[in-house]
């Protein structure tokens, strides 16, 4: 009877689906080869170089402002995903019109199209010679080589993310919950906001996170648009590379370690906000 | 508040869900919209909240036109088959919404509608579960919390489709009773749709008979059981029995002999004949009576239904008596007469030279 408080802690009773042992073990490993040693060996080498040795190259300010452009941009990329992706799947789930199917196709482009292939398609585009840039050069809007071109290449392989996660919640929205907002009096823009939104924030936080977690480690079209003057458009995972070919090994894994902290800890209270408000609206009708 | 529906057409691209359809709901009545599935009880449930608008015909709240009017301003409560709460809301957010999205003008203060909304769940039995979340009630509950949300706006009337479609029947029993004893304390107009015969006659004031589009019948719950106007309420409401007649000088006529009832003033010519299983008596011998075969018994709670084939060109119809008349009879022949029936007529049916002025059907009854 002593024991009962610690029940809580144990491991779920077997049901009588089997093989939650095999399927455990397996997950483990797997999760240990592929994601943990590598992680693993990266703090490792880092921790190596000493607490104050780590901080100094750590503080050093190219690699704080690279740190910063690269969570900055990630962030501002994901929440203009966030906005437009939902209304992009609204759009795919709820009207009909001719070439849907081609559009709801073209989502998912930026997961296939290799990244330096849309980083050098979009500087030809934002550059200040290019299609789009040369309307924007005489009224003093630089894209290309600024932050800004750095979030436009990150908006770009963040899209599907929002979309594709958000859009299986829409479908399943019953229709009836938007006539019951109706018949209480409720406008469009109330029934919106008040009703379909929140139920769309567990889908919305997640592929936020995904889209957020994706620009923050993208390396293949940010270079491309960047500039990658230092201080100004550098982002992380270049100056890792730059540290890499000066064979500077200690000041490429520090950088990697605080991003690997700085990410896993953001990625960790979004899941769970979303995990929270998951638990709270799962299968009620 | 009366609610008037005058010559509602509906057309759902080109095939008629409801076809010229009217009808008087009066203040403070608990009514029923009943027919199967298909005969347009929901869509005219819908054109009267304004979620559909009618391709003809109008709507009337007491002298308003609501036609004119949208969802929003009709000002109904609507409760769906499947609650449709909203589920990121905890049950007192869900009971108030309708008072919190008013215009600032018509809202009233937040103390106010709190106080409303608990006294709503208090009459609804769901006190305490304020804070909830729908994900956490069971059916009835979440029902229970959908007709108080719907009862928070006040509405002009009360439009419920299939509400107790969803539960089981032990939960769907006590909750015909409540929503009885709800609307006798708070005098709503209520309309609700239901397939369920037994729950429209027992709970409520009037019965609307619906098939096909259009309306078969409306009258309390004992004129559509003891009168039906049409063989469609005829066989849909309760059990009954259907066999095919001639009338021959006001005689009834079954196959080659007369069966023992009169139709005075019914003209010659061939008719259908309909009765309930319990509306029977038993006949010893048979001097003009319906006899067959018994080809079934089943004892069903209080009584025994037997099954009687009359003949191989009609389907058996079925009679039901106490346990004790049935054993008493002959095991494998039986005479019965009808007390209550009705007889129905085609147009086609009565001899062309008959000038006809009653025109599909007539009632007569025998008083044996």
């Amino acid at each position: 009877m002593a024991f009962r408080s610690s029940t809580r802690w144990r491991f779920r009773q077997p049901s009588v689906i089997p093989g939650f042992g095999l399927a455990l073990g397996v997950t483990l490993t797997w999760l240990t080869l592929i994601v943990l040693i590598p992680l693993s060996g990266l703090i490792w080498r880092s921790s190596g170089l000493g607490w104050s040795s780590f901080m100094a190259l750590v503080l050093d300010e190219r690699t704080v402002n690279a740190l910063t452009i690269s969570f900055g941009t990630a962030f501002i990329a994901a929440v203009v995903n966030l906005f437009f992706g939902v209304i992009l799947a609204w759009v795919l789930v709820r009207y009909r019109f001719p070439g849907k199917r081609v559009i709801d196709a073209m989502v998912d482009l930026p997961f296939a199209l290799p990244t330096a292939v849309a980083g050098i398609a979009l500087t030809a585009l934002y550059a200040p010679n290019g299609w789009i840039g040369s309307f924007l050069e005489p009224l003093g809007i630089k894209i290309a080589f600024t932050p800004a071109g750095i979030v436009v290449a990150l908006v770009f392989v963040g899209l599907p993310f929002v979309v594709r996660t958000v859009q299986p919640v829409m479908e399943e929205i019953d229709k009836e919950v938007e006539e019951a907002a109706a018949t209480l009096g409720a406008n469009r823009y109330q029934t919106i906001s008040r009703v379909l939104l929140p139920g769309l924030l567990p889908a919305g936080l997640t592929g936020f996170a995904l889209a957020f977690a994706r620009g923050v480690g993208e390396y293949g079209s940010v270079i491309f648009i960047a500039g990658n003057l230092p201080y100004v458009s550098e982002i992380a995972p270049l100056l890792i590379i730059i540290r890499l070919e000066e064979f500077n090994y200690p000041a490429a894994t520090a950088i990697a370690t605080v991003m690997l902290f700085l990410s896993f800890i953001m990625l960790l209270v979004i899941n769970s906000i979303q995990a929270w408000s998951r638990r709270r609206y799962s299968n009620g009708a | 508040m009366e609610v008037r529906v005058q010559n509602i057409r509906k057309e759902f691209g080109r095939f008629p869900a409801l076809d010229d359809v009217s009808l008087d709901i009066r203040s403070g009545e608990l009514i029923a919209l009943l027919g199967p599935s298909g005969s347009g009880k929901t869509t005219l449930l819908r054109l009267i909240a304004g979620l559909e608008s009618p391709t003809d015909g109008t709507i009337f709240f007491g002298a308003d036109d609501a036609s004119k009017k949208s969802v929003q301003q009709r000002n109904i409560g609507f409760v769906f088959q499947h609650y449709a709460l909203f589920r990121h809301m905890t049950v007192l957010d869900n009971v108030s919404f309708g008072l919190k999205v008013r215009p600032s003008s018509r809202r009233p203060p937040a103390a106010e509608i709190r106080r409303r909304a608990t006294d709503l769940l208090e009459l609804v039995q769901l006190s305490g579960l304020e804070k909830r979340y729908p994900a956490q009630l069971s059916g009835g509950q979440r029902q229970r919390v959908a007709l108080a949300r719907a009862m928070a706006v006040e509405p002009n009337v009360l439009l419920l489709d299939e509400p107790f479609g969803a539960l089981d029947a032990q939960v769907r029993k006590e909750l015909r009773k409540w929503l009885r004893e709800i609307h006798d304390r708070t005098g709503h107009t209520t309309v609700f749709v239901t397939h369920d015969q037994e729950e429209a006659l027992e709970l409520a004031d009037r019965v609307v008979v619906m098939s096909k589009g259009a309306i078969e019948q409306v009258g309390t719950p004992d004129d559509i059981y003891d009168h039906p106007v049409s063989p469609f309420v005829y066989g849909f409401i309760g059990q009954s029995n259907c066999i095919n007649v001639t009338l021959s000088s006001g005689e009834i006529w079954f196959e080659d002999r007369p069966i023992g009832l009169r139709a005075a003033n019914e003209p010659d010519g061939a008719a259908t004949l309909y009765f309930r299983p319990h509306d029977i008596e038993l006949i010893d011998g048979c001097g003009g009576c319906l006899a067959g075969l018994v080809t079934a018994s089943r004892r069903v709670a209080g009584t025994r239904h037997l099954e009687i084939d009359l003949g191989r060109a009609h389907p058996p119809v079925e009679i039901e008596l106490p346990p004790e008349r049935a054993s008493s009879t002959d095991h494998t022949r039986v005479a019965f007469r009808p007390t209550k029936w009705k007889l129905f007529r085609k147009e086609g049916d009565i001899a062309a030279a008959q000038p006809v002025e009653e025109p599909a059907s007539q009632l007569a009854r025998t008083g044996t």
